[in-house]
């Protein structure tokens, strides 16, 4: 075996074994931790950038743990969508890590021993191809996320923490039912053979196949945010430390990832009687999830609860995409999951950003100055007509500015392409669905509240700000913004080949015959 | 009779643990959240098929037969599964003990509700009185003392 036929492997055990690594090192050597994981994370983003240029090929790339065949041995698969999906946790992974590197990854221990073991986590669910192992994966990086959402502790973090665990021991319990129950129908816990048996179930176990296959969805549907499953998640992100939530960004796309793998796979078009099974579900489901977010987002006081509750939207868009069940609405739909992750979380780093000069409450008064009358009727200096804004404060605006037109949507960035991406896709077929009208309307309106939200915090801060302190910001705090604001940049530049490329990936998904072929055939 | 008995005991704590789990104090979340990791556990062994007196391992150089030899997958699933959840439950009972520490209240919410502070209020109340009542006591029996 050549080397480079190891690559599958490399975004699990590399973080691994850098994780197991740094903890070993003292904990007053914080710039040599800080150093490892870097160059560790550097190697992460090469492997990624490795795997997405071989993985862009008709077959999946079918790695054999120990050499066993398939539905007996344990799998780890890359193909298009999860050489994806990695790449984004590198590419935000890096981001935190440089953000941390100013400040944060002082305020408590083992900041980077955790994010290495949540990198390790996040990829290996998204490589595996074993059902039992996406349970373990994901419960190492909820173990991991567990510990970093506690990070620098204080008494609103652990309360929002305490949450946030009990509903994901909770869900973990779910998933082991659900899974059980899964194989108790088909004998089988690879996926690939799962999608093979799903479509040849007797038809008295199919009730118990698809109860198996919801209570699995209930799962991935509490981790992907939706209504009425996403109360803990803006509160909790909110409480978290902001490198930490702009790393948690993608942790609500592994739901979104889990439901586009499993629920394609088993109930795809091509699985017998229960193709479909519980696509209502998905699209009313993610509608009510977009409008949830969308209020959400009005009514938010504070800009950390905006991002969470733009996750939600982005999340109820991304479901209820999944559930029309048509390649080309997929394909649109991986674009704007690539955005809106890249997006929200330069979003969560931006904020602590600009709130460090910024006194308590004057959020609040952001939502309500206006209602309470002109409050700020003392007449301005004369001298400040004219005065320029300072250099930070300047960059600070453009890239607040660069988020809130992605998150709304707005044209020239990449979250208008997304979203025109996706309507067009959507209202293109041939019998257009009630329910893509009503996703019309609820992501123009999601634009509007995106813009209303971010464009009253933003005169607040930048244009009518009375204070003149200027944040203290590093380069090295910056540095990860602006490059999360680049990519989303470039990827309106390059919408067309990233387009080609997701919507392959998409195809693939929504033919598994493929896929089912390359990790079943034995070599 | 073997399915009832497993039955009726997935059943009984899977009820006892959500029960529990809907409780607003976090120990009893904990409680809760043990017993239904209990209930999974089992749940999974069931799912591989019950089987009495059968050993998870094929005897080596024979064609194993099927009805011979109970299924080994949900044993090795059911060990991960126990290890994770006790890892977990112990994570989260670092978490319970900090949020008590530092919101002074064993409440999910960190904050404590009108039941629980009245219930507290009626535990001092009566520690006082139990208090009360001691010192009279030893009053009672001091003065008997007294010759």
């Amino acid at each position: 075996m050549a080397w480079a036929d190891h690559l599958p492997i490399v975004p699990v055990v590399l973080p691994l074994a850098t994780g197991a690594l740094v903890l070993l090192i003292d904990e007053r050597r914080r710039a040599l931790k800080g150093l490892i994981s870097l160059v560790s994370l550097s190697v992460l983003l090469l492997a990624a950038l490795a795997l997405i240029r071989s993985v862009d090929a008709p077959e999946a790339y079918v790695y054999r743990l120990g050499d066993w065949p398939a539905p007996f041995g344990i799998v780890l698969v890359a193909d298009r969508l999860s050489a994806m999906m990695v790449l984004l946790a590198a590419i935000l992974g890096m981001a935190a890590l440089l953000f941390s590197l100013a400040r944060w990854h002082r305020a408590g221990p083992r900041f980077h021993v955790l994010l290495q073991f949540l990198l390790m986590g996040l990829n290996g669910a998204f490589l595996t191809g074993d059902l039992f192992n996406l349970f373990v994966f994901f419960e190492l990086f909820l173990a991991a996320s567990y510990g970093l959402a506690l990070h620098a502790s204080g008494p609103a973090r652990v309360r929002a923490s305490l949450h946030y665990i009990i509903v994901n021991l909770t869900a973990s319990l779910l998933f082991l039912i659900g899974a059980s129950l899964l194989y108790a129908v088909a004998g089988t816990l690879n996926m690939a053979d799962l999608a093979l048996r799903a479509a040849h179930t007797a038809p008295a176990d199919r009730v118990l196949f698809e109860i198996g296959a919801a209570i699995l969805a209930i799962v991935f549907l509490v981790k992907a945010g939706m209504w009425p499953l996403c109360f803990w998640l803006p509160s909790t992100y909110a409480a978290a430390p902001p490198p930490v939530a702009a790393m948690f960004a993608i942790l609500s796309k592994v739901g979104v990832y889990a439901v586009l793998r499993v629920w394609l796979l088993l109930f795809g078009a091509g699985s017998g009687a229960s193709a479909g099974f519980g696509a209502a579900v998905l699209v009313y489901g993610g509608l009510a999830t977009l409008t949830f977010g969308v209020i959400g987002v009005l009514a938010s006081q504070h800009l950390t609860h905006v991002a969470g509750f733009s996750l939600l939207v982005s999340a109820g868009t991304l479901l209820a995409a999944i559930g029309a069940g048509q390649a080309a609405v997929t394909g649109a739909a991986l674009y704007y999951l690539v955005v809106s992750t890249l997006a929200v979380s330069a979003l969560y780093m931006l904020i602590e950003l600009v709130e460090r000069s910024r006194g308590p409450g004057a959020d609040v008064l952001a939502v309500t100055a206006e209602a309470f009358g002109d409050v700020d009727a003392e007449p301005e200096p004369a001298e400040e007509i004219g005065l320029a804004i300072p250099g930070a404060m300047a960059l600070l605006g453009l890239s607040f500015g660069a988020c809130a037109l992605l998150l709304a949507g707005l044209p020239p960035l990449s979250g208008f392409v997304a979203k025109f991406a996706l309507l067009s896709a959507l209202l293109q077929a041939d019998s257009v669905a009630v329910s893509a009208w009503i996703m019309l309307v609820l992501l123009t309106l999601s634009g509007l509240a995106a813009t209303i939200a971010m464009g009253r915090s933003g005169v607040r801060i930048f244009w009518a700000s009375h204070q003149a302190n200027v944040p203290r910001v590093r380069l090295i705090e910056m540095a990860p913004v602006a490059l999360l604001l680049a990519l989303c940049i470039a990827l309106t530049l390059q919408a067309g080949p990233a387009m080609r490329y997701l919507q392959d990936a998409a195809n693939t998904l929504h033919t598994p015959q493929q896929y089912i072929q390359e990790v079943l055939g034995a070599r | 009779m073997n399915e009832l008995i497993v039955a009726l005991a997935i059943g009984v704590l899977t009820a006892s643990g959500t029960w529990l789990l809907l409780r607003p104090r976090t120990f009893q979340v904990v409680i809760g959240l043990s017993l239904l990791s209990y209930a999974v556990n089992l749940f999974i062994l069931a799912m591989g098929r019950l089987k009495v007196d059968a050993a998870p391992i094929v005897a080596a150089g024979v064609v194993p037969d099927p009805a011979a030899f109970t299924d080994p997958l949900p044993q090795a699933l059911v060990l991960t599964a126990i290890v994770i959840s006790f890892a977990m439950t112990s994570l989260l009972l670092v978490v319970l003990l900090a949020a008590r520490g530092l919101t002074g209240t064993d409440h999910v919410d960190g904050k404590m509700d009108e039941d629980q502070a009245d219930e507290d209020q009626a535990d001092e109340d009566q520690a006082d009185k139990n208090q009360a009542d001691k010192n009279q006591a030893d009053k009672n029996q001091a003065d008997a003392e007294v010759p």
